[in-house]
């Protein structure tokens, strides 16, 4: 080394050793999946919206860590008609990455856009409702809707409801621009992508100067860059059995919280001998939950009895209608006529499928029901199970919050088809009244446990790990997000 | 020296065979029947070397893994031997012709890819499974016999025995299996052992991919993947399958290694 690059050495680390004193402001957050595009409006993956939501992007309203729906770029929103249109008033010193302002304009163009034809939008449901946004002035907006409805703030909360700029919307999946508190910076295909701060965010500014995320598939990968120190946090750590490990090292800190998981054995409602309630409830019968969360999760994960998160405030608890019962299992199973049946079970990459899939076999055998375990890579299964509903049983967590409505599709991949279900769906999705909500909403759990569409068992729990002293990570998982804007380190 | 190393072969490969034989009629716990309140549980009386992550009992889930072990490599080594060697014979009697060129250019072909890209594109596209297994690492060894049948036959069909043969008007399929073939069998036992070993590694290789014996079907490199997380946690789970790969693979080698000096005719002259 020439004598003056040792100078610029020996000044460097002098002054990296005095900002170390200093907090940091930078951090590096795990995950498993890398996204396909950073477009939440175009795309279906989870892991868009656990880089962009929040950070890039922002929506006229958002969700909390909580869950409840909170101002985003609309200061303010509120109801006319009895919620048949609403009237959003915008923020007006908000300006996306580009330099442009955010204006009522832009709220047209991307819920025009999410409606169109030719959306690629994955909940183009979100935005079915919605018959026309009208510009007031450039700070309002009236959105108007085909029926009344109460959940639109709600709706509008989503990743894929957030903001986008005409300007840029084509090059949405590789430069992301948006308005929120972190600008894209650079996205390391197969490794990781930068974010930086935006200095021009409309809101408080967040401590942190810079954010990486970092794609790591391999639990025990993840397990020893933890340990190493390469990641500061991995919000949702793939090997729950590790978990206990961080707890143990003074240098990390577990976090255990909800997510909107609803994990479920999921049964082909249209394909004999599955289209029988009776097998189907012995199924449900033969299932003994504590062994799967203990087997599968090492404890953590809360059985469920319907498709519903336990946290929220409508839930039903139906544990015990489906409970662990294989006497009832056998004696449905010959009141339905069914000997010497095997099933196909397909199952996803993760941990809580391929074991929960292993325990799931080995007590249907209990009761004399076979199964043929296949395991899938994502691709396949997407391929296979979830477009081709070629399948007899499946396991799989599903994420997005309040999505009970999946039951009201009769082509969605289980296939269940039920007038009552479907008008139960119409009804809440008009009414605006909460407590006339929440009654619709305890009737619809209970109707598809009763009619037992799946096995419902249970809800994945949020299993994170951080470095000790990095503080604001949500606890819960009310979305799909890895929201930094709370997000510092303490000295 | 050689005599030990030919002892320890010989009682590693029998301990093999005769644990997977015995899992035919008994192992100390039904591998199928999970446990999960007895998970993890370190090596002990009860269980001679712990559970796993489900409750299983590890030594049982080795017996039934061993015997998944050697149906996959022997069927493997069958298929090997079945097309190889006739394609061998088939090249070196028709040696410098056509059928000589297209056979060693097919084996050419197949011997470009590495073993265990041809087992991932015939899992991936006919779907995991030990009998999906046994095919893609049984196709691996239809060049490696080809070539090694041709190669030695070549050698034979200049010898005075062969020419004999000729001039008594047989043809040349009837020498090859008459004349030629009875010369090469020691060659192909030796052979034979080391692809054994190799189509061993390969099962595993492929089950720790997920691409071989489905669950609950156990194999040793299955229970080697499922134990990766767990490695700081419950090391036994994952050093005992490693360990009987390791000591199959190396009894089988000895093994070889002891048939090879033996039987081989090219290391005669060393004795």
């Amino acid at each position: 080394m020439s004598a003056p690059g040792f100078l610029y050495v020996a000044i460097a680390s002098v002054w990296l050793a005095s900002a170390a004193q200093a907090a940091r402001t930078d951090v590096t957050i795990g995950m498993q999946l890398e996204p396909p595009n950073l477009d939440p409006t175009g795309g279906a993956a989870a892991a868009i919206d656990e880089i962009v939501y929040a950070n890039v992007f922002e929506g006229l309203t958002r969700f909390g860590p909580d869950g409840s729906v909170l101002p985003g770029l609309a200061l303010e929103w509120s109801p006319k008609d009895g919620g048949k249109y609403y009237v959003f008033a915008l923020r007006d010193n908000v300006t996306f990455h580009d330099g442009s302002a955010f204006t009522a304009e832009d709220v047209v163009f991307t819920l025009d856009r999410a409606r169109s034809e030719d959306s690629t939008n994955a909940q183009k449901a979100l935005f079915e409702n919605i018959e026309r946004v009208d510009i007031i002035d450039p700070t309002t907006v009236e959105i108007h809707l085909a029926e009344p409805s109460g959940v639109l703030p709600f709706n509008l909360a989503w990743g894929d409801a957030v903001m986008v700029d005409e300007a840029s919307v084509d090059t949405l999946a590789t430069a992301p621009v948006g308005t929120g508190p972190f600008r894209f910076e650079r996205w390391v295909q197969g490794d990781r992508v930068e974010l930086v701060r935006n200095d021009d965010y409309w809101g408080e500014a967040v401590a942190l100067e810079k954010a990486s995320f970092r794609f790591i598939s391999e639990p025990t990968a993840a397990f020893s860059a933890m340990m190493a120190g390469d990641i500061d946090a991995f919000p949702n750590f793939p090997a729950p059995e590790n978990i206990p490990q961080f707890e143990a090292d003074p240098r990390f800190s577990a976090v255990v919280g909800s997510t909107e998981g609803e994990t479920i054995l999921a049964m082909n409602n249209a394909k004999a001998p599955l289209d029988d309630i009776r097998v189907r409830r012995a199924i449900a019968h033969a299932i003994d939950r504590a062994a799967i969360i203990d087997g599968a999760m090492f404890g953590f994960g809360t059985p469920i009895g319907t498709h519903f998160a336990p946290h929220h405030p409508d839930y039903v608890d139906l544990v015990e209608a489906s409970g662990f019962d294989q006497d009832a299992a056998k004696a449905l199973l010959d009141e339905a006529g069914v000997t010497d049946l095997t099933l196909s079970l397909k199952l996803p990459p993760p941990s809580y499928a391929r074991r929960g899939g292993e325990i799931i076999a080995a007590q249907l055998r209990e009761i004399g029901i076979n199964t043929e375990i296949e395991n899938l890579e994502w691709a396949q299964w997407l391929e296979q199970v979830f477009k081709g509903k070629d399948f007899d049983l499946t396991i799989v967590s599903h994420t997005e919050p309040l999505d009970i409505g999946i039951y009201a599709r009769p082509d969605y991949y289980f296939q269940y088809d039920d007038a009552d279900f479907q008008a139960m769906m119409e009804s809440l999705a008009t009414e605006t009244d909460a407590a006339a909500r929440s009654a619709l909403l305890v009737d619809a759990q209970n109707k598809i446990a009763e009619d037992q569409v799946n096995a419902y068992l249970f809800q994945l729990a949020k299993t994170g790990v951080a470095a000790v002293g990095l503080q604001g990570l949500w606890e819960n998982s009310p979305t799909q997000a890895n929201d930094l804007t709370g997000v510092f380190w303490q000295d | 020296m050689r005599r030990t190393a030919a002892a320890i072969g010989v009682f590693l490969v029998a301990l093999l065979v005769v644990m997977a034989l015995l899992s035919l009629v008994w192992t100390p716990y039904d591998v199928t029947r999970l446990a999960i309140p007895d998970k993890l549980q370190t090596p002990g009386a009860a269980h001679w070397l712990g559970t796993d992550h489900f409750g299983r009992d590890i030594l049982s889930m080795l017996m039934v893994g061993a015997r998944t072990s050697i149906s996959v490599a022997l069927i493997a080594v069958g298929i090997g031997l079945g097309a190889g060697v006739p394609l061998g014979l088939l090249a070196a009697s028709g040696a410098g012709g056509w059928i000589d060129e297209a056979v060693m250019r097919f084996n050419d072909l197949v011997f470009a890819f590495p073993a265990l890209v041809i087992a991932i594109l015939i899992t991936a596209v006919y779907g995991p499974g030990a009998v999906n297994a046994m095919i893609a690492i049984g196709i691996f060894n239809v060049p490696v016999f080809a070539r090694l049948t041709r190669g030695a036959a070549l050698a034979l069909w200049p010898r005075e025995f062969v020419l004999a043969a000729r001039v008594a008007g047989k043809g040349s399929l009837r020498i090859s299996v008459e004349h030629i073939l009875p010369n090469l069998s020691n060659l192909l036992i030796v052979q034979s052992t080391i692809q054994f070993s190799l189509g061993i590694l390969a099962e595993a290789g492929l089950s720790y991919v997920g691409l071989g014996a489905q669950p609950p079907i156990p194999s040793w490199g299955r229970m080697l993947a499922e134990s990766q997380t767990l490695i700081t946690l419950s090391p036994h789970v994952a050093i005992f399958p490693g360990l009987a790969i390791v000591v199959s693979v190396l009894g089988l080698n000895l093994l070889g290694d002891t048939l090879r000096d033996k039987l081989d005719p090219r290391l005669t002259h060393e004795r």
